[in-house]
This record gives structure tokens, C-alpha cells and sequence, in this order.
């Protein structure tokens, strides 16, 4: 198979290039993605091994008509249910799905779909990724917001009416180290009710100090839960170390964070196997968490800056629609945020059977919201973009739109005790 | 029904024994429960009334209708003190409800943070409705904590399942002096008007009406459930239907001269 994610960039000098390419071809080239780097704590926890062992087991060919009937007339779905919701067997059963996780969302839900805006401060990242446009051998402009830009970046988006923020930064450690990050949502505080975050795995401490700056949020992609494939993908840097991003939510739910939100990015690997595993990781932390707020996200694979070959493969609409579903069934009471990676039109399908979030007036890159948001040719430099959006609409259409489907839109539902 | 027949709460007169719930908000839900229902107080989640938000919740409440803030996003009593202190500088008033969770999954009130929160608040002066798991001794707790009402969960909050606490709510009403305002789980009209008939003081409810094909419909529905099953337990009868009815043969007969 033609590999849709290497590309080599005119900018990188020959060394650059040679060092790359060993990366890609040559596994002896990369560390072992299982053993921590210097700095990374470790905690004692059983959530990895109840929620993988299931996977690797996982058989989505065994699955009947019968079986996916059975869960679907069960008032509890059971993990072997949510096993059988995810198989094959289940496509053609979509339209039930559908109608049950409708009826789920409504009671845990009602009639809400929340909105917020993710914001990046800065795309410097050390790890090479291929799928992502950060990817540090991507010829991208590299940028990072001062405090005063940020300020009026954020300024910008809550003049826009948005009451939720989800901050996020490329993974670099050097460049955007913790005590930036926290002085960035210490701003965010003042303009926003709800501050997320979304940026690299930390340790229990440094989440514990992002909380007290105003975080209360922590998003993590485990992006793949197959550690092989995982480790073709992330060639290098710290992001590199499996373990210690799956073990991120439960440091962060240890430092005080009200909520947690996983995912895997859908098109990598195996999708049904990846999207049991994120429920499990979510479903087993609850477990152990019981007071923890729990979300999941579904990105799939979108087009990056100079590579426009890359794409979700076989998880087309349908299938993410089924994953979806069988998210909601299994976990009736968990959010589901649907971002701009999916179009207006998937979006407005979606928020009437089972997700809970999106987001609207969505930029990627760095520093743009204004030239974005008001037209306004603007002198300040901008950064790239992390990937292709598919819906561009304003925070504006899309409170509309989500109106003229019945739903309402809410911009907070949070109260800051921190 | 008599005219005497009030629900009396922190020293104030109700007419109405319907109480809207919080959970799924909209306007078009505020104007059928003030209207339809005839809810003279509404409940209102502090941590959606606290937006920047054009529509904001508080502008939509009908003058003449009580508001009930609640505490919901509570993970225990500081943060529940913490949110109703909000509400009264929020220009909320002086109730509040109670509500507090460590359980994300199926939102369940946690009855001893519960406790410690309304006995803070009570001294106070708010006027508290502790939402509560039926429990005997944490009920009588919350009594001498100052609570204003006991408010116990029919079935787990949205899950419409009815009177799954039926026994244990029975008890309360039985034991506890104060309004037993009967909170969660109630998904229809037949299942208020039992609760009203077993001898509950008022009904909450949110998604049984928010979730209704026609809520204005819904909304009377409720409204007449709930005064039927209140008639039926001032005529006495509420008490006998859950005792078992006479024999029309007494067992003591035989003592009769």
C-alpha cells in the first residue's frame, strides 16, 4: 500500500533528511515506545491492563445479527453488548442504534448541545508524528503567542459570544513549557467560564498547577490504543512513550481536574478496536473515578498542510455514525464532542441522536481568530494550521443551526470552584 | 379542595404542589410548567444561570414564581455552601436546593455531604431543600439540620422509571414532619398522582414534561395528576389503598356483644 504519510519537506538540510528517513524505515532507528523518558512520572494503575487485554481480544467477526439485537433490547449495555455494537453485525442495524442512542442522550441530556472554541497558542512540536501537520520535519511557520496576543486572541473569540475555551499547543516541552501554558489560561479565566485544555501528557504536579491557573479540563489523544502501530506512527519524541500519554487522564483526575476527555483518531489502525479501547479507557477511569465528568472525541484523519493525500480510510460517515451510537449506548452518560474535522452536515446530523459538544468559529493555526472572525486584514504574524477543517461555520450559524434543528444551544453549564 | 390546603416552605404559601426541575431547560419548558402545570416555583441550575449568555435563564422567569437555585456541579458540601452563596449574590433569593453528587455516571446525592451543607446553609438563613437518597436516618438528620423539606429521589434523575423508592419514601412520609417533596425519576402523570396520593407534599419534575411529544398537554397532565392524587389523600383514602382495605367481616368481631 502506497504510504499516504511521508513526505519530505525542500527546507530540511541533508542530515535532517538522512535522520528522517532512518526514522521511517529502519525500527532499530526509533527507541522503544514502552519504556519512559527521564522525567516522566509513573503511577500504579490496573485501568491499562482491564481495558487492553479486552482489545487484543477482541473478535468484532464473531458477532451476530442475534447478538446485536440482543443489546439493543437490553436496558443496560453490558461491554460484551458494546463489543457486539461496534461489529459489523451491527451496520445494518444503524437506524436502531440511532433511535436508542437518541433516547439515551435525551435523558442524560435533554435537548443541549454545548458549544466551545479550541484555541492554539503555539505550534512548535518535538515529535514526529506523520499524520500531523506540527510533525516537526513540516515545513509549516512555526509561531507562539505572546501573553498579549494571546489576551487578544481570547478577547477576539469571547466578543464572539463563546463562554468555553479549549487551549491547546503543539507538543513541545521546550518552547511551550508548563508555566506558559498556565499563564495562558490564567488569561483565559478572564475571559471565559470553562477553560480546557488540550496540550502534551504532564506530570500529576504540573496538572495539579495547571489546575490552580484555571484549568479544569484535560483532553488527551491517545490517537491509537495498538501499541505496534502506535509506534510506526509516532517516530519521535517524547510523544513517542505509549504508557505514559494512556496514564495522562488519571494524573490529571488526580491533580483535581473535574474531567477528562479521550479519544483515538479514527483511520490509523484498526477502528473498531481503537474505539473499544477509548471506551474502556474512559468506562474503567469512571470506575475508578466515579466523580470524574468523562467525554469522548472522534476525529478522523484529515489533509495536512502539504499533504493533502491523508484520510480517514475505511471510517467513512457511516462508520463513525456507528461508533457513535455504540458510544452512547454503552456510555449513556459520558459527552460526545464532534469537531470540524466533520462537515456542517454530518454535525447537524449528529447532535440529534447523540453528540453533546461542538465547536464553531474553528482555526487551527496560530494568531488568526481576528483576520478569521472580522474579515480584518491583520499585520500580526500567524502560524500554521494543524489540520484541514471541513466546517467553517461562525459560532453565530452554528447557535442557529443547531436551533433550527429543534436542539438548544448552551454556552456554559460549569461553575468555576476552583 | 380546601382553601386551607397549602404547601408551606421557609414560611411562605404555595398553591401549586408541582415543582419544575432543572435538568433539561428551554423556555418553551418554563412556559408550559408556569402556565399548563401551574409551578409556582421553578429550579434553577446556578451553573447554567451564571452565562454570558443572551438568553439568559433568569430573565425568562415569570414574575410571582419562585425560584429554586440548585447546587448541581457539587461534588461536596464546600462546593455546595460555595454555589449557594452565589445564588443569593446572584439575586437568586433565599432557597436553595441541595444537590450534590460524586457520581458522574448516575448522579446520585451524596446524603451525608448533603447533611453537612444544609445545616451551613440553614444557619444561614436560606431556606434548604436537601435532595436526598430515601434514608430514614439521614432524612431525620437533615431535620435537625434545619432542612425546610426532605427531598427524595423516586429513581435515578432522567431515568423516568417512577416510584423504584416507593417503600422507602413511604417511610419518610410516615416518620418525617416536614414536606416530603418527592424528586427524580417520576416519568409520568400516573406516578405523581400516587406519590401525591401516598401523602407527598409536591412533586418535582422535568423530563417526564421536557421530553413529551405536546408539553402544554403534558403539563396540564400533571397539574391534574397531581391535585387528584392530593384530593385523595386529604379524603383518607390514599391511606387505605397502600394499607390494604377493611374486611367487611372484622377478624374482632367475636368480640362484640
Amino acid at each position: 500500500m502506497e504510504n499516504q504519510f511521508f513526505v519530505d519537506s525542500s527546507y530540511l538540510s541533508k542530515e535532517a533528511l538522512e535522520k528522517k528517513h532512518r526514522l521511517e524505515t529502519d525500527p532499530s532507528a526509533r527507541t522503544n515506545h514502552m519504556e519512559y523518558m527521564e522525567g516522566m512520572e509513573k503511577i500504579d494503575s490496573d485501568v491499562c491492563a482491564n481495558a487492553i487485554s479486552q482489545v487484543k481480544e477482541y473478535d468484532y467477526g464473531k458477532y451476530t445479527a442475534k447478538d446485536v439485537k440482543n443489546a439493543l433490547g437490553r436496558a443496560v449495555c453490558t461491554i460484551e453488548d458494546f463489543k457486539a455494537l461496534l461489529s459489523p453485525a451491527a451496520e445494518p442495524f444503524l437506524e436502531e442504534m440511532a433511535q436508542r442512542a437518541r433516547l439515551e442522550t435525551g435523558k442524560h441530556f435533554g435537548n443541549t448541545v454545548y458549544l466551545f472554541t479550541p484555541l492554539y497558542i503555539a505550534n512548535y512540536c518535538e515529535n514526529y508524528c506523520v499524520y500531523c501537520g506540527f510533525n516537526c520535519y513540516n515545513h509549516i511557520k512555526r509561531m507562539k503567542m505572546t501573553a498579549e496576543q494571546i489576551d487578544h486572541e481570547m478577547k477576539v473569540i469571547a466578543d464572539s459570544g463563546m463562554e468555553e475555551i479549549l487551549i491547546l499547543t503543539g507538543e513541545s516541552r521546550s518552547k511551550s513549557d508548563v508555566r506558559y501554558i498556565g499563564e495562558a489560561c490564567k488569561l483565559a479565566r478572564k475571559y471565559f467560564r470553562m477553560v480546557g485544555l488540550e496540550i502534551y501528557p504532564v506530570n500529576t504536579d504540573e496538572y495539579r498547577y495547571l489546575h490552580k491557573c484555571g484549568a479544569d479540563y484535560v483532553t488527551v489523544f491517545q490517537e491509537t490504543y495498538d501499541t505496534d502501530k502506535y509506534e510506526t506512527l509516532h517516530l519521535l519524541g517524547h510523544k513517542r512513550v505509549w504508557p505514559y500519554r494512556f496514564d495522562a487522564q488519571e494524573r490529571a483526575l488526580r491533580a483535581g481536574m473535574r474531567g477528562v476527555a479521550f479519544s483515538a483518531l479514527l483511520g490509523l489502525a484498526d477502528f473498531r478496536k481503537d474505539a473499544l479501547a477509548t471506551a474502556l479507557h474512559a468506562y474503567y477511569l469512571q470506575r475508578k473515578y466515579p466523580h470524574a465528568e468523562i467525554s469522548i472525541s472522534c476525529p478522523r484523519l484529515r489533509p495536512i498542510v502539504n499533504n493533502d493525500k491523508i484520510n480517514p480510510l475505511d471510517v467513512h460517515e457511516k462508520q463513525l455514525c456507528q461508533i457513535l451510537c455504540a458510544y452512547r449506548i454503552f456510555l449513556p452518560f459520558a459527552g460526545i464532542t464532534v469537531s470540524s474535522r466533520e462537515s456542517a452536515k454530518f454535525r447537524n446530523g449528529i447532535i440529534k441522536i447523540c453528540a453533546t459538544k461542538i465547536s464553531a468559529g474553528v482555526s487551527t493555526g496560530v494568531g488568526d481568530h481576528e483576520s478569521k472572525y472580522t474579515g480584518k486584514e491583520t499585520d500580526g504574524e500567524q502560524g500554521g494550521e494543524q489540520f484541514e477543517i471541513s466546517d467553517g461555520r461562525s459560532l453565530k450559524k452554528t447557535y442557529e443551526d443547531i436551533e433550527k434543528e429543534g436542539l438548544q444551544p448552551v454556552l456554559n453549564d460549569y461553575i468555576c470552584l476552583i | 379542595m380546601s382553601a386551607n390546603d397549602k404547601l408551606i416552605l421557609g414560611g411562605r404559601e404555595f398553591e401549586s404542589r408541582f415543582i419544575l426541575g432543572s435538568g433539561k431547560y428551554s423556555l418553551k419548558l418554563i412556559e408550559a410548567a408556569v402556565k399548563d402545570a401551574g409551578a409556582e416555583i421553578i429550579t434553577l441550575a446556578v451553573r447554567r444561570a451564571n452565562t454570558k449568555e443572551q438568553e439568559n435563564i433568569l430573565d425568562y422567569i415569570p414574575k410571582g414564581v419562585t425560584l429554586l437555585p440548585n447546587t448541581s456541579g457539587a461534588r461536596n458540601a464546600e462546593e455546595a455552601v460555595r454555589i449557594a452563596r452565589l445564588a443569593r449574590e446572584l439575586g437568586c433569593g433565599d432557597f436553595v436546593k441541595i444537590e450534590i453528587m460524586r457520581d458522574s455516571k448516575y448522579l446520585l446525592p451524596d446524603n451525608a455531604e448533603t447533611i453537612k451543607a444544609t445545616e451551613i446553609l440553614a444557619k444561614e438563613g436560606f431556606t434548604v431543600l436537601p435532595y436526598m437518597y430515601p434514608d430514614l436516618n439521614a432524612a431525620r438528620d437533615l431535620v435537625s439540620a434545619g432542612a425546610a423539606a426532605v427531598m427524595p429521589l423516586a429513581a435515578p434523575i432522567g431515568s423516568n422509571k417512577g416510584l423504584a423508592t416507593r417503600e422507602f419514601i413511604k417511610i419518610l412520609i410516615d416518620e418525617i414532619e416536614l414536606p416530603i417533596i418527592v424528586d427524580a425519576g417520576i416519568g409520568r402523570p400516573s406516578q405523581a398522582c400516587e406519590v401525591m396520593e401516598m401523602g407527598a407534599a409536591a412533586v418535582m419534575a422535568n423530563t417526564a414534561l421536557a421530553t413529551a411529544g405536546n408539553l402544554p398537554l403534558m403539563a396540564a397532565a400533571f397539574r391534574q395528576a397531581i391535585e387528584a392524587g392530593r384530593k385523595a389523600y386529604l379524603s383518607g383514602l390514599g391511606r387505605v389503598l397502600t394499607r390494604g382495605a377493611s374486611a367487611s367481616d372484622p377478624l374482632t368481631g367475636f368480640l362484640r356483644d
